[in-house]
């Protein structure tokens, strides 16, 4: 009996001390068998289920993007609603491979979660949105106003730092998940709803009549939002990052879901190493030669999914804006492939 | 003949032994040991582990974090807060926010409680039906879902701030919450306040003194015009004195909100409204097992020496039934402090909302600063769980023979 203690005390040791070393995380989805992916509980274009449970939205094109790359197959993914406050445990905890939840990219959470992001998809901003029967204008307007806010995001630091700068009063009252804010705003407890601006828009859809809210002109921050990995596995942080570059760089060279077999014989150079047929840039990052083709056969290149899931083909109808091509005007940029 | 120097008498050893080694005697002692050993080997490696694993991936670790500025705002603060203050003050904060939404919770659980466990025990059957029917309406649905109702159906439906139901015109109820007018402390507060102290120790000496005649000499003295007479006069004079002690300064509808005044937020209202008459219901069976455990023979008696149905209840039944009441009813109280952790889900900032979410969220620290809530929930439970058994070891003593 009391053998048996020691050896069960001493196994639990050992399985503890296991967890340190560092995770190879590719070996361990390729033994899965499936990408375990963070997104959020439903922000339609982003990531949200829809009637027969299928994900979709810019986010969650990342993670099929990086599940076709090492499986060939975009639906080997395993999508885990979190919080806004759960996310980055569950990111710690191992309980995610990777974190694609509409998350701003600050110097703090690059520092101190143990994380780091991978790039930027969407390059976002806080707004404000109003009931248009309050005759709201502009943000400077909205003193002494009772403001819903979710919280766990860098919305509520903003929303501090800019009544304080603007010396406004306000009162903020912070919910657990965005569906409780936007009911408290829907119920009147607050006068405004706050939230990065493409969430604004997303939200706005579930309100029973849109047309009765209006996003306000200002933008009071930066938020890019992007893909983050855990520390301590440099290939795994290589392979998310390179999979959104892929996606970037396929829309600059006019790769897309239709042409991309026809793109794949091109002869020209910068093609030619993208799809593997010239050197093997593919394996060098822990997947195959094709892993471009595999990419933009599964989600498209990054305007299709943008289109397809926030843009002018989606209900949410956002435009482009900072995020065009750097080439047409916007930001998006993607270091080359070769 | 010399004088053995006295033993330990031969029990003590023998007791020692048990007490160390329960039956296996030393044998026993030394497996405890060894136990004890392992025990605090694996606590060593689990936090060595964490700490290990923490530092490899550069999560960064420690109570550092708490002396950081904050950067967020709170909408229901007992101390003064603002956004530049740190993350000890959002936890003191939380922590009080947490403590008001408990005592207050608990205070009206007890009273609905023990009015509902009456009811139902009455003889009127309509007042015991109605009884029976809250509260097995009440401690059958989850309490989550009595938190929202409040919240969403009952207090969302009052008017916005611009239509909000005027008082006298100084107090105004809307879906913002109750605006009251706030008392400010003029030149004559200190000594008013000093005035309605004094009438109160003096009206406590006077009913402990007509007491203690009753009971030793039976003599029935009538003290309560003094002490009324005591508790509002002596403050009216100081009034009449140093003038007035408080002036109010009403609320005014001020752009979308009102300004000045104090407020009630609905999220507390809704919260303490859900979680006492939650707790109730349960307090209200506790109640009703208590007084039905003291032998009917005692209610009997009392009414042959003539007491009232009320008066055999407050001077016979209770007391005896409170020590059967009183262990299940810390459990409630323990009950309604931990629910009270729910209230995340209507924005209330008690402890777990800005402390274990916003700050866990903004810091990353999730190992400290869950450790440090489950400590505090820890420690309040035994507080209040200390306090009810001094009170059962007070009451215990005043009902021993």
């Amino acid at each position: 009996m009391k053998r048996v203690s020691l050896v069960v005390t001493l196994a639990i040791a050992a399985g503890l001390s296991a967890q340190a070393a560092s995770a190879q995380t590719l070996k361990t989805v390729k033994d899965r068998g499936m990408l375990s992916c963070g997104v959020s509980q439903g922000l339609p274009g982003f990531s949200s289920p829809d009637d027969k449970g299928n994900w979709t939205g810019l986010d969650v094109d990342v993670c099929r993007a990086i599940a076709a790359a090492v499986f060939n197959d975009a639906t080997k993914v395993k999508f885990v609603p979190l919080s806004a406050k759960d996310r980055f445990t569950a990111l710690q905890s191992g309980e995610i491979d990777v974190l694609s939840r509409n998350t701003t990219w600050t110097l703090s959470r690059d520092t101190s979660l143990g994380a780091n992001f991978t790039g930027v998809t969407y390059y976002d901003g806080q707004g404000f949105l109003v009931k248009k029967s309050l005759k709201v204008n502009s943000a400077l307007e909205l003193n002494s106003a009772s403001v819903c806010v979710q919280t766990g995001t860098t919305t509520e630091q903003n929303l501090a730092d800019y009544f304080k700068g603007n010396n406004m009063k306000y009162e903020v009252i912070a919910f657990g998940t965005a569906d409780e804010t936007v009911k408290a705003y829907e119920s009147g407890r607050c006068d405004v709803f706050t939230s990065d601006v493409s969430q604004l828009y997303a939200e706005r859809l579930k309100l029973a009549n849109p047309a009765d809210h209006a996003v306000l002109p200002e933008v009071i921050s930066k938020e890019p939002l992007g893909p983050m990995v855990r520390h301590g596995d440099d290939q795994w942080f290589d392979i998310v990052k390179w999979t959104l570059f892929a996606m970037i760089n396929a829309e600059e060279l006019g790769v897309t879901q239709k042409n991309v077999d026809e793109m794949a014989k091109s002869d020209k150079p910068d093609l030619k190493r993208a799809f593997g047929t010239d050197g093997n840039l593919g394996e060098q990052l822990g997947l195959t030669k094709d892993w471009v083709s595999r990419i933009v056969k599964a989600v498209g290149n990054y305007g299709e999914s943008f289109d397809r899931n926030v843009g002018a083909g989606s209900k949410l109808g956002i435009a482009r804006g900072l995020n065009q091509l750097w080439n047409k005007g916007g930001i998006q940029y993607a270091p080359p492939i070769r | 003949m010399a004088i053995e120097p006295r033993k330990p008498p031969p029990q003590f050893v023998a007791k020692l032994q048990r007490a160390l080694g329960g039956r296996a005697g030393w044998g026993g002692f030394v497996v405890q040991i060894l136990f004890v050993a392992v025990l605090a080997w694996i606590a060593y490696e689990i936090v060595a582990n964490a700490r290990a694993n923490l530092q490899a991936q550069r999560i960064t670790a420690g109570f550092g974090f708490l002396a950081n500025t904050a950067g967020f705002d709170v909408s229901q603060n007992l101390i003064p807060y603002s956004g530049s203050d740190t993350y000890t003050r959002v936890f003191l904060v939380g922590l009080l926010n947490t403590l008001l939404v408990s005592v207050i919770g608990i205070f009206f659980a007890t009273v609905i409680g023990f009015i509902v466990a009456l009811g139902r025990l009455s003889p009127n059957w309509l007042l015991a039906r109605i009884a029976g029917g809250y509260v097995e309406l009440v401690r059958n649905l989850p309490p989550l879902f009595q938190i929202l109702f409040w919240y969403l159906a009952v207090l969302a439906a009052l008017p916005n701030p611009r239509q909000s139901i005027s008082i006298f015109g100084s107090f105004f109820l809307s879906n913002r919450g109750l605006v009251i007018p706030k008392p400010i402390g003029n030149p004559g507060f200190e000594p008013f306040v000093i005035a309605t102290v004094i009438a109160i120790v003096a009206a406590i000496a006077l009913w402990r003194y007509s007491r203690r005649a009753l009971f030793e000499s039976g003599r029935v003295i009538k003290v309560w015009p003094y002490a009324l007479g005591l508790l509002i006069g002596l403050p009216l004079l100081t009034a009449l004195i140093f003038g007035a002690p408080v002036s109010f300064e009403v609320p005014v509808l001020k752009g979308f909100n009102f300004a000045g005044g104090s407020r009630v937020i609905p999220e507390f209202v809704a919260l303490t409204l859900a979680l006492s008459t939650y707790t109730a219901a349960f307090i209200a069976e506790i109640v009703r097992a208590g007084i039905q455990s003291v032998h009917k023979g005692q209610m009997e008696a009392g009414s042959s020496l003539g007491l009232q149905r009320g008066s055999v209840l407050r001077l016979i039944v209770i007391p005896q039934a409170m020590r059967v009441i009183l262990p299940p009813l810390t459990n409630q109280y323990l009950n309604l402090t931990k629910n009270s952790s729910l209230a995340v889900a209507i924005g209330y900032p008690d402890l777990v909302s800005v402390f274990a979410g916003t700050t866990l969220s903004q810091t990353g620290q999730a190992i400290e600063i869950i450790g440090i809530t489950m400590g505090v929930y820890l420690l309040i439970s035994l507080i209040t769980s200390a306090i009810m058994s001094f009170y059962g070891w007070r009451l215990g003593r005043s009902l021993a023979p």
